[in-house]
């Protein structure tokens, strides 16, 4: 689950990490008034849960109450990357000397976090990696020691901040040794797979401070992290599938698509591709595929109104072809769906699978020999629902 | 000895007394497993399937000479479980549980590797050496005893594949699901290099999907390494960049970790990759015998 820039703030400043006062608006009205109370200049800065926000015209600087109003009007109204902007944060200005980058992030390759840190801040930082690798600093975390001292010290000393840098008596070598522990502390005490600080900025006044925040948090580790709400989704379908157990993701084709197994159902969606069809999503239903689990699964497909195919792929392994068949007879007997659905089963107890439907002998339902056929059929009967254009 | 477990294995099941630990218990003895001794904190002295039930790990592999943990455990225990298998001596752990958060993964692979213990998993569906031995929950009655080895990161596609082999005529040696989490135990490498090993191997069969390097990195170890033939499937040819499709680790970042993006690795380094699962056994087919001629 990845957290707005000022849900990750929030976290940041629970953890004892240098922010600065910030408030959230929905309205200009609100964003000016934030403004009167912070002091300006403020920094106006869009909320979405992607990057390239200042590259977009997401985030401004503002010296007036006009420039703040016309800064939040604009942004409100924006769609950054296709997420529509509902929120600004109104963040006290600051003279920055030098911005720096630190993150911490889970790493499949090491199996556990790494950290990584780089003198240069706010860029994008898989360039730099690929231009000069040498200017970063990459450490694997151990996850059974936690972070090291050393560790610590190498990223203070790859900073290069002068002895002279301070602020209220704390020197700025010392402020940043005290951001990296706290971030890690976040990253292991939040369950967070990624805490990423982008620019970390040197003030002109000395002080360390966190400028950006990107935070993702483990979705499995919510269980435990219990003041987080858990994350519905832009799309509210896919909040209603995670309620009913079904993984699904809307894709914006025409051909539903229903399997059980989320390797099976993503080959069948490229399938389904490499026939010239488009897949209306991607949806498992996972072992078992019981009656109401299919009848949650179609009813979900279907409410996007441009399916006009469906194909349920099904393979027997532990799960038994007709005990879905049987589940499907049930659900479409109750409501038939209205568009061609074609039916492929193929593993345990397909042949008695087989026998239900062609017994059901359901309007609308074909049921298909093999997996090619089915998409074959089922791309065709898409393509005929559409007035014959493929 | 085809690879990882086989009829002399001794195989343990980790919360033996609950619905999916018990059913599993009577398939996998179905398939010719020697499941000796099941654990469940509190339970001990029950049998179930005629197994005996212990309180904990330790004393069953006291008793039975266990050397295989299956866990069968809601994912908020499964750390410890998988820790205390370890800590008592077992050499293989195969987790198929979903939804283990990331950070106790992250201790758990990492404490395993100090032990030695090998993990398969998790949220995957175990392993099988057909006719012999079944350790997790893959439906053995698709599967045929024979030469070619598989290692996938996806179930439901493994039985696909598998079902198309057998009725091919081309049996299994071994059958790795190493699972569809991000971070998890025994990978296509670690595999790969088991099967090359092995006399019983003759081919491998490698199933990827999007998400993270793995298959870049099988890649050119079957380039640099691999002797036997390998062919591959990748699934998610058409899957959005940044939504997870089902399994926690497939998932397209950036512009990493795409289908295509495999596909080429692996054909780069000589790996013919199928279209769809059926065609995997006519490209295996053309494998092998040129390999004879």
């Amino acid at each position: 689950m990845d957290l707005l820039e000022y849900e990750g703030k929030k976290l940041f400043a629970d953890a004892g990490l240098p922010v600065l006062a910030s408030r959230v608006a929905g309205t200009a009205a609100a964003a000016a008034a934030a403004a009167d109370e912070l002091g300006l200049p403020v920094a106006v800065k869009a909320q979405a849960k992607t990057g390239g926000r200042g590259k977009t015209g997401g985030i401004r600087v503002c010296r007036t109450a006009a420039e703040v109003t016309a800064a939040a009007t604009d942004i409100l109204g924006m769609s950054i990357r296709g997420h529509e902007v509902r929120m600004v944060l109104v963040e006290q200005g600051v003279e920055v000397k030098r911005e720096l980058y630190l993150a911490i992030s889970s790493s499949r390759a090491l199996r556990g976090p790494v950290l990584i840190f780089c003198r240069e801040g706010g860029i994008d930082i898989e360039e730099v990696a690929r231009r000069d690798p040498g200017v970063l600093v990459r450490t694997p975390v151990d996850p059974l020691l936690g972070l090291c001292d050393y560790q610590v010290r190498d990223v203070v000393a790859a900073a290069d901040l002068g002895a002279a840098e301070t602020a209220a008596g704390v020197p700025a070598r010392q402020a940043l040794a005290g951001v990296v522990r706290a971030l890690w502390r976040l990253y292991h005490d939040r369950d967070a797979t990624l805490t990423e600080v982008n620019p970390l900025v040197l003030t002109k006044q000395g002080e360390v401070v966190c400028l950006d925040s990107k935070v993702t948090i483990d979705d499995n580790a919510l269980f435990r992290q219990a003041d987080l709400k858990r994350d519905e989704g832009e799309d509210e379908r896919e909040g209603k599938a995670r309620r009913a157990g079904l993984a699904f993701v809307p894709l914006g084709g025409d051909i539903g698509v229903l399997g059980n197994g989320a390797g099976l159902v993503m080959s069948t969606i490229d399938q389904i591709a490499a026939a010239g069809g488009h897949a209306a999503d991607f949806c498992d239903i996972g072992g078992g595929a019981r009656a109401e689990g299919v009848a949650a699964a179609l009813e979900l497909i279907l409410s996007a109104r441009q399916v006009s195919a469906l194909l349920v792929s099904i393979f027997g392994g532990i799960t038994r072809c007709d005990e879905v068949a049987r589940g499907l007879v049930e659900v479409l007997d109750r409501s038939p769906l209205g568009v061609p659905v074609v039916v492929r089963l193929d593993g345990n107890a397909a042949a008695e699978g087989r026998a239900v439907l062609a017994q059901a002998s359901l309007e609308g339902v074909v049921v298909a020999p093999d997996a090619a056929a089915a998409v074959a059929a089922v791309v065709a009967a898409a393509a005929a629902g559409n007035g014959g254009e493929a | 000895m085809a690879i990882l477990i086989d009829e002399r294995s001794r195989v343990l099941v980790q919360g033996i007394t609950g619905r999916e630990g018990a059913l599993h218990t009577a398939r996998m003895r179905v398939a010719g497993t020697a499941v000796v001794a099941g654990t469940s904190p509190g339970k001990g002295g029950q049998t179930v399937e005629g197994v005996p039930v212990f309180d904990s790990v330790r004393a069953a592999v006291a008793e039975t000479g266990a050397g295989v943990a299956v866990l069968f455990v809601p994912a908020r225990f499964a750390r410890d479980a998988m820790i205390e298998a370890a800590d008592a001596g077992i050499g293989l752990v195969v987790c198929v549980t979903e939804g283990i958060p990331v950070r106790d993964m992250a201790e758990v692979t990492a404490h395993l590797a100090r032990r030695g213990t090998v993990l398969v998993g998790p949220n995957g569906p175990g392993l099988i050496t057909p006719g012999r031995c079944s350790a997790g929950i893959m439906p053995a009655d698709v599967f045929l005893p024979g030469h070619t080895g598989l290692i996938s990161r996806s179930g439901t596609l493994t039985y696909e594949v598998v079902y198309e082999l057998t009725h091919a005529g081309l049996g299994q040696s071994t059958c790795v699901g190493m699972g569809g989490d991000p971070l998890h135990g025994l990978g296509f490498l670690e595999c790969l290099e088991l099967y090359e090993a092995d006399a019983e191997t003759e081919a491998v069969v490698l199933i990827g999907e999007i998400g993270g390097d793995d298959e870049e990195r099988a890649a050119a170890f079957v380039r640099d390494h691999m002797t036997k033939p390998v062919v591959a499937y990748v699934a998610g040819f058409s899957a959005p960049p940044g939504k997870r499709m089902g399994h926690a680790g497939a998932i397209v970042e950036g512009s990493s970790g795409t289908a295509a993006e495999k596909k080429a690795a692996l054909e780069a380094a000589g790996i013919p990759v199928a279209a769809a699962p059926a065609d995997v056994v006519p490209l295996l087919r053309q494998r092998l015998e040129g390999r004879r001629t």
